[in-house]
């Protein structure tokens, strides 16, 4: 079955989100299939994390609409959207710090993901073995470093149970080996039916993990579509790298 | 909830604490009997403030405010025809049902402000007290059915009745802390947003703490009015209470089971050691006396890890001198 034939599982529709008088995202209009890996990206300042906020409920939209599942999720407050299958993970880490790591990763599966104490440390535990964090277990989660911390919030966010997983910069500040783990495990989640949204700078993990690249810029979306196509857009070059670079490449593909 | 071999420990030293306390009921005299009843209702006050300012970590200055709500529902309760029990009932309720309502309100503010806000309330129902003459007797005060029976017996009684409520009040913390509640309160101390982004109803928890909060310290000033049979704003309202009761789980370990017990009893038998050696300099020499404790152990005595400590101590003589070394080399 193609991936058209599907209905999608997460459906933005005209999004927007004003602080002040500027538009953060402006007129938003994306869909997600289940299954799929989609990388969300775009400069600085382009609105990524915004629209995270938005879908995860953690701002208010100002305008427009989020379909989950075909029904609206625009009202609904963080934590019933947590509970509904929407995980997020922070691009700032937010671990809960004094408490053990497997702790912190039990509260995902307790809340979102309804479980009973016991049956939560269990969870936890296969989570923690997953993203190769249980060696960890018992360490307060302040004590990660870095690139642990990163995965400690993937671990809990996976939890959580979740149908759609958003990954704010979860590879930000990794090393290339510690990257490519992180890739190997983005692919076999996706491989469970989950769809993960990787908002991402580095480029590598986009085109190395999504077939479908949407580009945000100045809160709008100027690309959507196949990652390789995406990329080679005048338009994504100009977002990235200004009109002068742009121009050039043009050029020198218009010489080719 | 879990029930391992560590609660289960937790439980058994508790119970034998409380059953030895109410065994000594027999032996106590009249003035023991009242030391030990107002050490366990500090003990139910400080249990009571470690649900929000403990294992929640919202610094909550509002514990008299709910004393005081209890004290007075008692009262007015008795003065409209309720038997003892049932005004008791009462005062319980009224603390939860303002608790409640004023906590919708104010647990949407954080750190400071909510502190802020929580000693308003004392303020704000000391006032109520004073001017609602018809209801609350005004600054005059209320008189409280005095208990029948003789001296002993009454003592007696208000001392096991005050026990009984401590060991409630500890219970609900073991059993809490073992549930999907308690986990969440610890996530919310260490953080909100967090909390709410793992799929927890951060608020409905919030208000449950405070909620439970208040209705403990309502029953606590309830049994304290019966016990004294004659309350007035001041008293029950008392703004000094509302400082201490933080300060005494602070010494004792915030967000822990046994600290707010063994928090208060140090504060008290500190505060009595102070007052009899250092009469001139005592509010001084007691408040010096408490930020050393908090600034050497601010986890509190049962929060602390104490073998890390000690080791740390241990080893720090064998630091100091290289360190010169460095320097002068």
């Amino acid at each position: 079955m193609s991936v058209e034939m599907k209905t999608p599982i997460l459906e933005i529709r005209e999004a927007s989100r004003v602080f002040g008088g500027v538009n953060a995202v402006n007129s938003v209009s994306v869909s997600f299939m289940p299954g799929e890996i989609v990388g969300l990206i775009g400069p600085n300042g382009a609105g990524k994390t915004t629209l995270v906020n938005l879908i995860s409920g953690f701002l208010p939209l100002s305008s427009g609409d989020v379909l989950y599942s075909g029904k609206s999720i625009a009202n609904l407050k963080p934590h019933e959207i947590a509970r509904a299958g929407i995980a997020r993970t922070f691009q700032i880490v937010q671990p809960f710090s004094q408490m053990t790591v497997l702790e912190n990763v039990m509260a995902g599966a307790i809340y979102a993901g309804g479980l009973g104490m016991r049956a939560a440390r269990d969870k936890a535990v296969e989570c923690l073995e997953f993203t190769k964090l249980a060696s960890f277990m018992n360490s307060p989660a302040s004590e990660l470093a870095l690139a642990n911390r990163k995965r400690l919030e993937f671990a809990k966010s996976l939890a959580m149970n979740p149908r759609v997983l958003m990954l704010d910069e979860v590879n930000a500040g990794l090393n290339s080996s510690e990257i490519d783990e992180a890739i190997d495990m983005i692919r076999e989640i996706a491989a469970r039916g989950i769809t993960v949204i990787v908002i991402e700078h580095l480029m590598r993990v986009v085109t190395s993990l999504a077939k479908r690249a949407v580009v945000l810029h100045h809160g709008a979306v100027v690309a959507d579509g196949p990652t390789d196509v995406v990329f080679n857009d005048p338009r994504v070059i100009e977002a990235y790298l200004g009109n002068k670079f742009a121009s050039r490449v043009a050029s020198k593909k218009g010489a080719a | 909830m879990n029930f391992d071999l560590s609660s289960a420990m937790k439980l058994a030293i508790g119970s034998a604490v409380f059953a030895a306390g109410a065994l000594l009921a027999v032996t106590l005299d009249n003035y023991q009997l009242q030391v030990g009843t107002s050490l366990a209702m500090l003990c139910v006050l400080c249990w009571a403030w470690n649900f929000v300012g403990g294992y929640m970590g919202y610094p909550s200055l509002a514990t008299s405010a709910f004393f005081g709500i209890g004290a007075y529902a008692n009262a007015v309760a008795q003065l409209h025809g309720a038997s003892l029990s049932v005004a008791w009932m009462v005062a319980g309720l009224a603390g939860g049902v303002i608790a409640a309502l004023v906590g919708v309100p104010m647990l949407r503010l954080k750190g400071h402000y909510f502190a802020v806000g929580s000693i308003a309330m004392v303020e704000v129902g000391r006032e109520i007290a004073n001017n609602w003459d018809g209801l609350t007797g005004g600054a005059v005060g209320l008189n409280l059915p005095l208990m029948a029976g003789s001296p002993d017996y009454v003592s007696r009684f208000f001392y096991l009745a005050m026990l009984a409520l401590a060991f409630l009040s500890f219970a609900l913390t073991l059993f809490i802390e073992r549930t999907r509640f308690g986990f969440g309160l610890r996530c919310i101390r260490q953080n909100e947003d967090a909390a709410s982004m793992v799929g927890m109803d951060v608020f409905r928890y919030k208000v449950a703490a405070f909620v439970l909060s208040g209705v403990l310290c309502a029953m606590a000033g309830s049994i304290y009015a019966s016990m004294v049979a004659f309350i007035e704003p001041k008293d029950a309202f008392n703004i000094i209470t509302t400082i201490e009761i933080p300060v005494m789980v602070m010494l004792g370990g915030m967000g822990t089971l046994f600290g707010p017990m063994i928090g208060g009893v140090f504060y008290v038998v500190l505060k009595e050691f102070v007052w009899a050696n250092f009469i001139n300099w005592h509010s001084g020499i007691l408040g010096a006396i408490i930020v050393a404790v908090i600034y050497f152990i601010p986890a509190g005595v049962f929060g602390t890890k104490w073998s890390i400590l000690i080791s740390r101590l241990r080893r720090s003589p064998e630091r100091k001198p290289s360190k010169l070394a460095e320097i002068k080399g």
